[in-house]
């Protein structure tokens, strides 16, 4: 870590975070720490049964037990709408939307079906177990592959999302050879080491409610409450404490949420809900399973003249807070870092009974890149061609930058701002070595080891529009304070956003005080999600820092008598450029003095500045996975030998914090490549409900990760040219892992489904031809 | 993730916790030593003991000793006591080995040695030494003290013949002769995860040799069990690489291995193959 040099500029500096002294001294504020007097505790009553009908629900012995307040089932609840789509309205998908307590049937083991308010969270947990639930079994759904009636007049295929360009027929018309692939990724999420809580009071003096324990989206999810209860919005205020990982799961709107406010609300007492382990994996958000159908027309020489691609989305039992977000992210993002003249992509979005998916971390590209990847490698296989090459003839050259392409993804057109694709391929190869470490895999192949290296390219987006506004104010003192409607999760987002203000302003980041997702401070916010908050929140900051420059500068032209022009600021005081020596005056002085003398152009309250960033589109990162495994031949088990994260972010603000962002991606696609998974018995009962039966990869499992952090490629869409590091560590991950382990095994092709557990790998390499020369046979190979 | 109510005992002395234990265990009373098992059961209601009595206040059997040819091990001995050798000699030796690759530090700084026992868990490494090194299981309880022998005390998955008002006062391991070789294999999917697969093989060579084979496995069925058919193979052979693959092959022949979400029963099969190759091997390394 770079130490914090106050003459040069902060941003691009690896300086120390912000955060971290409270949260090492254990002086964290996570939502469990959040109490309130006289608050009630919160117990769902889960569902038992996949899918059925309630018959009864009975909560007489409950109601008579120590402590109990209230028992809630759907009639208690009966005006309240189920829990609605945040960013994107599809008609379609509402006859697919949660309620927030069942409502007569169940569609997954872990649907809330009644709430227990009791004035202990032991007594609310025994009170629970108390209600007695009577189910009338209906036949489960465990998979996408085939459809079913979801309620009357509403299928399981909730809708298919099509996208597409190009003349897809004439490619595979036109098709020297047709490669074709049929691969799956595994149910996992992000599993934060913070479950999810709420806790809820009601202030009847000003009659506000107010929701502890917000993240990622307090502001979006106000508008929901408000809607969904009712009220006007003003009357609801959501507080982000620490926040103990997001991934995308945690921060959405779930029937928790609703549940403490109205029994706030309803109760006249506080109400705290901290979901358990248990509960998290069965009731929170999970994502990625999908089984994918793909085709690739390809020429002779390896370079693709369409892709056509049929998915199923294993939605589980409903449609969540995202709609039908990760299948359009999926068919918008799938193509690439390549050209592919010709597309055509169907997701079948089917729902079945397990717990609901939506987004984690990388959503759409995770599954996307593991598709796109296995076929480039495929390609390669199939015309035997080297794996780099045949990416790099398909690869988008710089020149065509920006390159536009008639896809969508969240509601924006695809257009890649900027990029060197080849660029980076050849500085990741040159960083890992790859000649020499060919060579080196060679020979330990020679010695009888199974080793083998794999690669994936792909694009990544960020800095989802459209706006995003802060609010920087100057005490007397000089400490600066920026309001904004972002959010931190955990990944640095207070000092990201006090060192772009530090730097366009002249002061030291220490000084700044970021405050996020208290919706009472700021009107207007997105959040952190998408991999926007540095660019969004980041470049609103700029904005307003350069403006409060002004004005501090205005001022202190009046204050020193002095010409403008001459004046700067440093180290949080207006000085003139030249003469060290000179009068100067400090920030905090500054602001006394425009309180004390307002004028007409000055907004009340002293030195401070509104700032607003807008953009039309996203911008797109770009990134390149290596990987070294080794196959254990006895036990099957794959090791992560080396690992290289080669990733274009257009400009680091905290190259440590980056490279902190990219290594704790890679764990998480690590997990997805070979430990972690959400299983289910052919009944729907959830089998991995345990931290013992869902293996996330602990420091054992993970490499020292190699990072390639580059700036070759700012982007044109923001004035610092950010782009944004959150998803960039995971998406290439499952791609990468499962060519190295083809390789490894000498069967290209034989990784078709993630992750790869010892198990599954002893089938494959059972199955794998001992002959190299018919390496494949796991693909299904047309000449045209 | 909160436990049902419970009864909360905390006897000073053996003879103090056998009499509570006597009194409450027809009322669904458990004993609390190290708590790595049972505590997280209870918090998942899978557990939900009416009354506790915690012995980790209990004085004096919190040590190892050695008696009359046997290793004692106390009921509150931990199983960090075994990160490094207690005594000199084989079995010295072979319990860090085994010790490494239970859980994580931090769980084998409260679990127990005895406690595992109790708990009869099937990839529980302690259950397999126990069970390959012939250990003797010490009961106690108000009418008296009864000795059981390890292959006599695992019943099945988690199931013993400790009878409920008994408590699990002492192991006593029999200590290895310097002519004894071991080697252990364990393949979990992560560091500190259960086992799907261990392997504790000990034999004595005499005269270039093998003699009084035993191949114990673990994690395999629902109970650590020794293995006659790479025992028999073994017996009498001179060590070799063929004597080995052939007792290998025999053991995963012979197993009928447990199912669940990390193995089928076809890849503990073949992982026992590889296990009792491997430790196998060990022993002329």
């Amino acid at each position: 870590m770079a130490k914090f040099d106050p003459d040069v500029s902060v941003i691009g500096q690896s300086v120390a975070r912000l955060e971290d002294p409270p949260l090492v001294r254990g002086q964290g504020r996570f939502a469990a720490d959040v109490s309130f007097p006289g608050q009630l505790h919160m117990r769902i009553v889960r569902s038992s049964m996949p899918h059925g009908r309630i018959v009864s629900i009975d909560t007489t012995a409950t109601l008579q037990m120590p402590g109990v307040v209230a028992v809630w089932t759907v009639a208690d609840i009966a005006d309240i709408p189920p829990i609605g789509f945040r960013d994107t309205r599809v008609e379609q998908l509402e006859p697919y939307r949660q309620p927030v307590l069942a409502d007569g049937v169940v569609r997954y083991v872990g649907e809330p079906v009644a709430a227990v308010f009791a004035d202990d969270a032991y007594r609310a947990e025994d009170a629970a177990d108390a209600v007695i639930v009577e189910f009338e079994e209906w036949p489960s759904i465990m998979t996408a592959d085939v459809t079913a009636e979801f309620s009357p007049g509403h299928s399981t295929e909730a809708m298919v999302v099509k996208q597409g360009y190009g003349d897809i027929e004439a490619a595979f018309g036109a098709a020297y050879a047709v490669v074709e692939l049929d691969l799956s990724v595994g149910r996992h999420s992000g599993v934060p080491l913070e479950t999810r809580g709420a806790i809820a009071r009601h202030d009847a003096v000003n009659d506000i409610i107010e929701l502890h324990g917000a993240a990622k989206v307090p502001h979006r999810n106000r508008e929901q409450l408000a809607r969904m209860l009712d009220r006007p919005l003003s009357s609801i205020h959501l507080f982000e404490g620490h926040v103990g990982g997001g991934f995308g799961v945690r921060g959405e709107l779930y029937p928790e949420d609703v549940l403490v406010c109205l029994a706030s609300l309803r109760l006249g007492q506080p109400v705290k809900w901290i979901e358990d382990r248990r509960e998290h994996l069965i009731a929170t958000n999970h994502s990625r399973q999908q089984r994918h159908r793909i085709k690739a027309a390809v020429d002779r020489g390896g370079q693709i003249l369409g892709l056509d691609d049929v998915f199923f989305h294993d939605q589980g039992a409903y449609v969540r807070t995202h709609g039908a977000r990760v299948l359009e992210m999926v068919s918008g993002m799938l193509p690439g870092p390549y050209r592919i003249p010709a597309y055509r992509i169907a997701g079948h979005y089917r729902l079945t009974n397990k717990t609901p998916c939506a987004t984690y971390r990388s959503p759409g590209r995770y599954e996307g890149t593991f598709v796109r990847e296995r076929m480039m490698d495929a390609v390669a296989s199939r015309l035997g061609l080297d794996r780099v090459e045949v990416r790099r003839r398909n690869l988008i050259s710089q020149s065509e930058m920006p390159y536009e392409r008639d896809l969508q993804a969240l509601g924006d057109d695809v257009i890649y701002d900027s990029g060197d694709y080849a660029g980076l391929l050849d500085r990741a190869l040159d960083r890992i070595g790859w000649p020499a470490l060919l060579r080196q895999v060679e020979q330990r192949r020679h010695n009888g080891e199974l080793v083998g290296l794999g690669l994936s390219m792909f694009v990544e987006k960020s800095g989802l529009g459209p706006k995003d506004g802060v609010f920087i104010s100057v005490d007397p003192q000089g400490d600066i304070e920026v309001v904004t409607g972002g959010a931190s999760l955990g990944q640095g987002f207070e000092t990201v956003i006090a060192q772009i203000c530090a730097g366009t302003l002249g002061c030291d980041y220490r000084r700044i005080r970021v405050i996020h997702g208290q919706t009472n401070r700021i009107a207007n916010g997105i959040g952190a999600h998408a991999t926007r908050a540095t660019v969004m929140t980041g470049s609103a900051t700029q904005v307003a820092a350069w403006k409060l420059r002004d004005r501090a500068l205005d001022a202190a032209a009046e204050l020193l008598q002095a010409d403008r022009a001459d004046l700067t600021i440093a180290d949080g005081e207006v000085r003139h450029k030249n003469q060290r020596l000179s009068p100067c005056v400090a920030l905090g002085d500054i602001s006394a003095w425009i309180s004390a003398h307002p004028s007409g152009t000055d907004a009340p309250g002293g030195l401070n500045a509104e700032g607003w960033f807008h953009t039309e589109h996203m911008n797109y990162p770009y990134g390149v996975h290596i990987a070294l495994v080794k196959v254990d031949p006895s036990t099957f088990a794959v090791k992560v030998e080396r690992y290289l994260i080669a990733y274009d972010v257009g400009r680091a603000v905290n190259p440590m914090m980056v490279e902190g962002q990219l290594v704790g991606g890679l764990a998480q696609g690590l997990g997805g490549a070979l430990f972690e998974e959400f299983l289910y018995d052919d009944r729907g009962e959830p089998l991995s409900v345990t931290f013992a039966d869902y293996l996330i990869p602990t420091l054992h499992e993970i490499p020292a990760v190699e990072v390639l952090l580059t700036e070759d490629a700012p982007s044109p869409k923001n004035p610092l040219g950010i782009k944004g590091a959150g998803e960039g560590g995971v998406n290439g991950a499952g791609a990468a892992i499962a060519s190295a382990i083809d390789d490894a095994i000498q069967c290209s092709g034989a990784v078709t489904a993630l992750p790869v557990t010892p198990a599954r790998l002893m089938v494959l390499m059972a199955a794998a031809p001992k002959n190299p020369a018919a390496k494949d046979r796991s693909l299904s190979v047309a000449d045209h | 993730m909160k436990p049902s109510p419970f009864q909360y005992h905390v006897p000073l002395t053996v003879d103090d916790a056998v009499t509570i234990l006597n009194n409450v265990a027809p009322d669904d009373g458990h004993i609390l030593a190290g708590g790595q098992s049972l505590v997280p059961t209870m918090a998942y209601r899978m557990a939900n003991p009416a009354h506790l009595v915690d012995i980790n206040r209990v004085a004096g059997v919190d040590s190892v000793g050695v008696d009359n040819g046997h290793l004692s091990i106390g009921c509150l001995v931990r199983h960090a006591a075994f990160e490094t050798p207690v005594i000199d000699g084989p079995i010295g030796d072979l319990l860090p080995k085994v010790c490494h690759h239970i859980a994580h530090y931090p769980i084998r700084r409260r679990g127990t040695f005895c406690g595992s026992l109790a708990h009869a868990d099937p990839a529980s490494e302690w259950c397999l030494v126990a069970t390959t090194l012939n250990a003797i299981i010490e009961l106690r309880s108000v009418r008296g003290t009864r000795m059981v022998a390890a292959d006599d005390f695992f019943e099945g998955m988690m199931s013993t013949a400790r009878a409920e008002n008994e408590m699990l006062v002492s192991v006593r391991l029999p200590l290895m002769k310097e002519t004894e070789r071991f080697g252990f294999f364990e393949f979990s999917r992560r560091a500190g995860d259960f086992g799907l697969t261990m392997v504790l093989a000990v034999y004595e060579l005499a005269g270039g040799s093998i003699v009084n084979p035993r191949i114990g496995l673990g994690g395999v069925e629902d109970r650590p069990s020794r293995n006659a058919a790479a025992e028999q193979i073994l017996a009498g052979s001179a060590p070799s690489d063929a004597v080995f693959v052939a007792a290998a092959e025999a053991a995963s022949a012979s197993v009928e291995p447990m199912e669940d979400i990390h193995a089928p029963a076809s890849y503990r099969r073949h992982l026992v193959k590889a296990g009792v190759l491997s430790a196998l091997r060990q022993t002329v390394q």
